[in-house]
């Protein structure tokens, strides 16, 4: 476990799409000993399914390959994500970053970035061309009264 | 997710429902562009109030019914949308775009 975690678990599983449902719902059941709100629970959803998939479209566009989903509780209330694949890499980040940038075709809009961009607090984007890519996002969630 | 159909005198109406991400998108993409094939609708209405989660694989499924409808010089209406859908929609940017109510 890392050094200043609370908290953490890792998951693996196939690029396969029927996993996007799956780690969404992961993230949510992960993030709720964080005691969060619904919409937090919505926001972290949205952002581990744009990341997974595309892990799973844009990783390993013509394979099967493997995911992995990081999540970590760290201090401060803050909820890490992590979402890993050792597949095809991007080679401008920063362009890909770019609202609209898509390598995608017509089945994608470019716009996944700007959503974890908007839904978390923070996001990192890791790659190498070839090797694959690592997104780190972190979300603060909001202090509750405890009522228990 | 699912896609019901109804249409009458050229505007037809499609109730999506469940959740819209990749891996139901491309199905749904399909079913939309046959109903509208079918129709060859005037007004063509998207009703998300049934959608449980959508990502932006919904980003491109609701550009694409743009595109369609652009084709047919017909309109479209993307209406009911509930409160995680309308953020997604609302963080792309895509009410400059397409009609939402
Ligand atoms: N894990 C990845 N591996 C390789 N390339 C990636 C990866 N993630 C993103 N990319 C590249 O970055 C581009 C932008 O990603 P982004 O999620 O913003 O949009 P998209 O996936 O193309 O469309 P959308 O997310 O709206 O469906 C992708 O089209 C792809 O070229
Ligand atoms: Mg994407």
């Amino acid at each position: 476990m890392k050094k200043n975690a609370l908290n953490e678990v890792t998951l693996t599983f196939p690029s396969r799409s029927s996993n996007e449902g799956f780690a969404r719902s992961a993230a949510a059941c992960f993030a709720a000993q964080m005691d969060p709100t619904l919409n937090e629970l919505e926001d972290i959803k949205t952002a581990v399914s744009e990341a997974v998939t595309n892990a799973i479209v844009h990783g390993y566009p013509d394979a099967i390959g493997t995911v992995t989903l990081k999540l970590r509780v760290c201090p401060g209330n803050i909820l890490e994500l992590t979402v890993k694949d050792k597949g095809r890499g991007i080679p401008d980040v920063e362009k890909a970053r770019q609202p609209m940038f898509t390598t995608g075709g017509e089945e994608r809009s470019g716009m996944g970035f700007t959503i974890m961009e908007s839904f978390m607090d923070q996001l990192l984007v890791r790659s190498v061309p070839g090797r694959g890519t690592t997104v780190t996002m972190k979300k603060k969630l909001a202090p509750r009264l405890k009522t228990k | 997710m699912e896609i019901h159909a109804k249409s009458a005198d050229r505007n037809l109406l499609l109730e999506l429902s469940g959740e819209i991400d990749h891996h139901s998108a491309r199905n749904a993409m399909r079913e939309l562009e046959m109903a509208v094939d079918a129709a060859l609708p005037k007004n063509l209405v998207l009703d998300m109030s049934r959608v449980t989660f959508m990502d932006s694989s919904g980003i491109a499924l609701i550009l694409k019914a743009q595109q369609r409808m652009q084709l047919l010089d017909g309109s479209l209406l993307v209406c009911h949308v509930p409160e995680q859908a309308k953020r997604v929609l609302d963080a792309a940017g895509i009410g400059r775009l397409v009609t939402i109510r």
